[in-house]
């Protein structure tokens, strides 16, 4: 049954071939088997979930129409909030913070029949890109447990690529689906931002955010976002359908793109290490012998995409994490001396290091007598990614870069050097920066037998058309097929 | 001693309480009184992962009070997050607007004696969210009432236009009025829907030269009296300290003092103004909002002729005096009452009386508006016309008006079911007053002596005559047939 797609068992459900209790099942054993070693959750329903299958298998029975997700188990990373489980960002300050209240992309899971296994491990409130500033969880990478899943979004990334669930979501706000998703060997994409609500989502950089499928396949992250796309009257920045229409993403995903014009920036792709080199290219000559044109382009500001991100997002995430503060939910200091010590000690001990560093370069950069040398200049630079993008856009489908400049690193490699780690986001916060959509596909290995992502960027709101290019180089290349090694020998 | 002056220097700022159907940012329902934390949710909250939407009839109402403000409407707003820590604000920043407010650049007039107007004017007004209530019972611990949280303000900032506490007065109250004419606020100063906070200091002009006193902003003031007295008391204490110390404004000695009601004096707060910085920034939740165009236009169109000019003009086009003009615009639907009524023909002055006197009586006994006591407005305008035809007396009116809100009912109708109508026929009560005349011959020769019994034997008479009458004589007409016959 693992070898089955999210779809072909969703479509076995549905024709009464396989149980949803039985594919449920089969999860949890391997959950069992494997999760000891990867940690790739931070809590898992198993109780619920077999109740949620056999409420599935009830309406196959009854004859009831039946959601695109029917009987699939699938995970959610635990920065979206759901009304079962806690929700804790991996973070201490909400470890027991139960929320009343389902996130938007959870219920559209949920009103697609879907069965939600657990909430996977992330680096804190998605501040990291090794998963590793969690402060609940130590995950691995199924492919070397000696080294990161990626992050944030590593908990989601390691179980798809152990096979501990059919289907993940992630969120991403510079990277943090592709790049754990390159890491582990499976399909992430970061759609356009406003495609996907952020209701629920626990925000971070909230102008970056947007939540996104974690896969084996192309084919199943366009199922997902056909579940999980569309305007939400609850969140403001999600996109009007009148301006941007939702359409089914399945269904023209297998026709190419004809002709198609490719964009790369040979310069910024000189940065990443040579094997990631070598696989890109290897995989520009698969799109070639499909009769694809590649345009060597510059995008001259997106250099500065680090410096840009990392005042923005830490900005936002300066006054997004205010309201954890121990008055009104979430973790609360012992004895504080007066309200302000119930601020400050909660906060220094709910905290990690990473989330309090983010907090302070935030504040600082919205300090006055600071705001327009830090954060009214990353707009202006934001506003000149963008712009990039979209000269580029205007001769070419999409513009196709390395997902991360290396393959996954040593566990602790980076960590204690921030600078580093930030460095790794390189070619993956441009597209938080513009709004844009983009996926990261698998796109072979380097001779340490560690996996290797290729990123696809295309203009906003067309996610169907950059599944298609993603799924024009898969039909040639069908890297999921390997499985990792913690999986293969047992 | 002798050559000391000063002029009082007065700015406010505002906090108006919009009354919309929810809070400014989600679904929920305004509240008072309500059982704490029983008027929220995730949003208002602030739990993880919400997001603020806007209630436009908030910002509809804003421009509104904006557009009555006199003030330049902005084509293009946007939210802003102001950060501070504090357990009554959830997410420790509240959302505003920062530079861009919704409306700025204005006036509001205010009614100085002899029917004059004085303009005071507006710096900017913004829209915002208020913060909760910490309510600190006894024991170590204080509690949070989070229901007022989210709830829509309107914060508007005068400039320092006003010269003395009974000029604060009267913006207050005209600005109540016109917020109640707008239907944008219920402006229940008891109940926190206004919130007006003086800066106050003096311009003191010693021995040919100037100093200013140090600004005070003034907290907790719940009534219009309390706000006048505070504003009375400060000017006070800022002459006395300065006489006594010297002291000055300075950069950075602005303080806070709040205002006890009991002992009628303000106290100290806070003594230097705090160098906050709110960090402000525009809020990535929420997205810009365009009012022009269509959507402008209609706001626009619900912009009605504002409490002050009305009074004004009823005193120039009704003559009216300023005092009724003011009682019949103090809210919006008993000056609409009135007008209708004069519309449907009938003399202003006599509506003015029948509204102030005996509907606004009645009104208040019922708690209710003139509007609502179910009197219509045709039946008063006719009920002048009778009065000014002399079919009723003014006494027999008030009976009849008590009748209408009472029975309801035709005015003319009543009176003649009640033998309220009075004989202004000069034939018919000449033959009456010839009968009394002839009955009263000792009346009749105190009256042509002319001496001190003269006025009362007059009054005696004409009381004869209204006794024959059964009281349904017109007492004018009477008295000008006995002045013909008598004098």
């Amino acid at each position: 049954m693992q070898e089955l797609t999210a779809k072909q068992l969703r479509n076995k459900i549905a024709a009464g071939h396989v149980s949803g209790v039985d594919a449920t099942t089969e999860i949890f054993n391997r959950i069992e088997k494997f999760e000891p070693a990867v940690g790739a959750y931070i809590s898992t329903f198993k109780q619920k979930a077999l109740e949620d299958a056999k409420a599935v298998d009830e309406k196959i029975a009854k004859g009831e129409a039946l959601g695109q997700l029917a009987g699939v188990p699938v995970a959610v990373k635990d920065n979206m909030c759901t009304t079962f489980g806690a929700t804790t960002c991996g973070s201490k300050i909400l470890q027991n913070f139960h929320s009343p209240y389902n996130a938007t992309a959870v219920r559209k899971l949920l009103d697609a029949d879907a069965v939600i296994i657990g909430k996977t491990n992330m680096d804190e409130f998605a501040m990291g890109s090794s998963t590793e500033t969690s402060g609940l969880r130590k995950t691995v990478n199924p492919w070397d447990t000696s080294r990161v899943p990626g992050g944030s979004s590593g908990g989601s990334a390691a179980a798809m690529a152990a096979k501990m669930c059919f289907a993940a979501l992630g969120s991403d706000t510079g990277g943090s689906i592709r790049q754990p998703a390159s890491f582990c060997s499976v399909v992430g994409l970061k759609p356009t931002y406003g495609r996907v609500s952020r209701f629920g989502l626990v925000a971070y950089g909230s102008s970056l955010d947007q939540i996104g499928p974690v896969t084996n396949n192309v084919e199943d992250a366009a199922l997902m976002m056909n579940v999980i796309s569309g305007y939400d009257k609850r969140d403001s920045t999600s996109v009007n359908e009148t301006v941007a229409p939702v359409c089914d993403y399945l269904e023209k995903l297998n026709e190419s793109i004809k002709p198609l014009k490719i964009s790369i920036v040979p310069t910024f792709n000189a940065g990443a290490d040579e094997q990631v080199q070598k696989a890109l290219n290897e995989a520009l000559k698969v799109y070639e012998g499909l009769g694809a044109e590649l345009i060597e382009i510059e995008m001259p500001h997106i250099d500065y995409a680090i410096a840009a991100y990392y005042v923005i997002a830490t900005a936002e995430a300066s006054s997004n994490l205010a309201r954890y503060d121990g008055v009104h939910y979430g973790h609360r200091t012992e004895n504080p001396k007066d309200y302000i010590d119930v601020y400050s000690q909660s906060r220094e001990e709910g905290f990690g290091k990473e989330v309090k560093r983010r907090i302070m370069l935030g504040t600082y950069a919205l300090s006055s007598g600071y705001y327009d040398a830090y954060y009214l200049k990353a707009l202006k630079v934001r506003n000149l990614i963008r712009q990039d993008f979209s000269r580029a856009f205007e001769q070419c489908d999409c513009v196709i870069m390395p997902v991360s400049p290396t393959t996954a690193f040593k566990i602790g490699e980076k960590i204690s050097d921030p600078l580093q780690m930030y460095l790794s986001d390189i070619y993956t916060i441009a597209a938080n920066l513009a709004g844009i959509p983009a996926v990261s596909i698998p796109c072979g290995f380097d001779n340490e037998n560690l996996p290797i992502g290729l990123q696809i960027l295309t203009p906003p709101f067309t996610e169907d058309k950059l599944l298609r290019i993603a799924r024009m180089y898969e039909s040639q290349k069908d890297w999921n097929i390997k499985k990792p090694p913690i999986v293969d020998s047992k | 001693m002798s050559d000391i002056e000063y002029k009082v220097i007065v700015g406010l700022e505002i906090h108006v309480q919009l009354c919309t159907q929810s809070k400014m940012f989600c679904g929920c329902a305004l509240s008072f009184g309500e059982q704490a934390n029983s008027r929220v949710c995730p949003v208002c909250l602030g739990m993880p992962g919400v997001l603020p939407v806007m209630n436009k009839q908030a910002v509809e109402y804003a421009v509104l009070a904006g557009l009555a403000l006199n003030c330049k409407i902005a084509e293009f707003t946007k939210w802003d997050r102001k950060s501070y820590y504090y357990p009554d604000l959830p997410k420790n920043y509240q959302i505003s607007q920062y530079d861009l407010p919704l409306a700025s650049n204005g006036y509001i007039e205010i009614p100085i004696e002899d029917g004059q107007a004085k303009r005071i004017g507006i710096i900017r007004a913004h829209l915002e969210e208020d913060a909760g209530k910490n309510l600190h019972a006894t024991g170590n611990f204080s509690q949070v009432d989070l229901n007022r949280t989210g709830t829509p303000l309107l914060e508007i900032v005068t400039e320092p236009d006003m010269n003395s506490a009974a000029e604060v007065r009267l913006l207050a109250v005209e600005l109540q009025r016109m917020v109640r004419y707008l239907g944008v606020s219920e402006a229940d100063m008891q109940k926190g829907h206004m919130r007006f906070e003086p800066n106050v200091n003096l311009v003191v002009t010693k021995d040919g030269r100037e100093y200013k006193t140090p600004i005070v902003e003034i907290k907790n003031l719940n009534s219009f009296r309390a706000l006048e007295r505070s504003v009375d008391f400060e000017i006070q204490r800022q002459l006395d300290d300065f006489l006594e110390t010297g002291r000055v404004m300075e950069s950075g000695n602005k303080s806070t003092r709040g205002w006890d009601d009991e002992r009628q004096i303000t106290v100290l707060q806070r003594e230097k103004e705090e160098a906050h910085d709110y960090r402000y920034f525009p809020d990535p939740d929420l997205v810009p909002v365009e009012i022009k165009g269509d959507w402008l236009k209609e706001i626009e169109s619900k912009l009605c002729e504002l409490p002050l000019k009305k009074q004004l003009r009823y005193v120039t086009e009704y003559g009216l005096s300023d005092y009724d003009a003011g009682v019949l615009t103090a809210e919006r639907s008993t000056a609409e009452f009135f007008e209708q009524v004069v519309a449907e023909g009938g003399d202003p002055k006599r509506a003015c009386n029948i509204i102030t006197q005996d509907l606004m009586k009645a009104a208040n006994e019922k708690g209710c508006s003139v509007a609502e006591l179910g009197v219509s407005f045709k039946g008063v305008a006719e009920l002048c016309k009778m009065v000014e035809r002399g079919d009723v007396s003014a006494t027999a009116s008030t009976t009849i008006a008590e009748i209408m809100v009472t029975k309801g009912g035709d005015p003319e109708q009543i009176a003649r079911e009640h033998n309220l109508t009075q004989t202004s026929d000069a034939g018919e009560l000449e033959a009456v007053v010839d009968q009394v005349i002839a009955e009263n011959p000792k009346a009749v020769e105190d009256v042509t002596s002319g001496g001190k019994k003269s006025k009362k034997a007059r009054g005696f008479l004409l009381g004869q005559v209204m006794q024959k009458t059964k009281g349904q004589a017109n007492p004018r007409i009477v008295s000008e047939i006995l002045k013909r016959k008598l004098d």
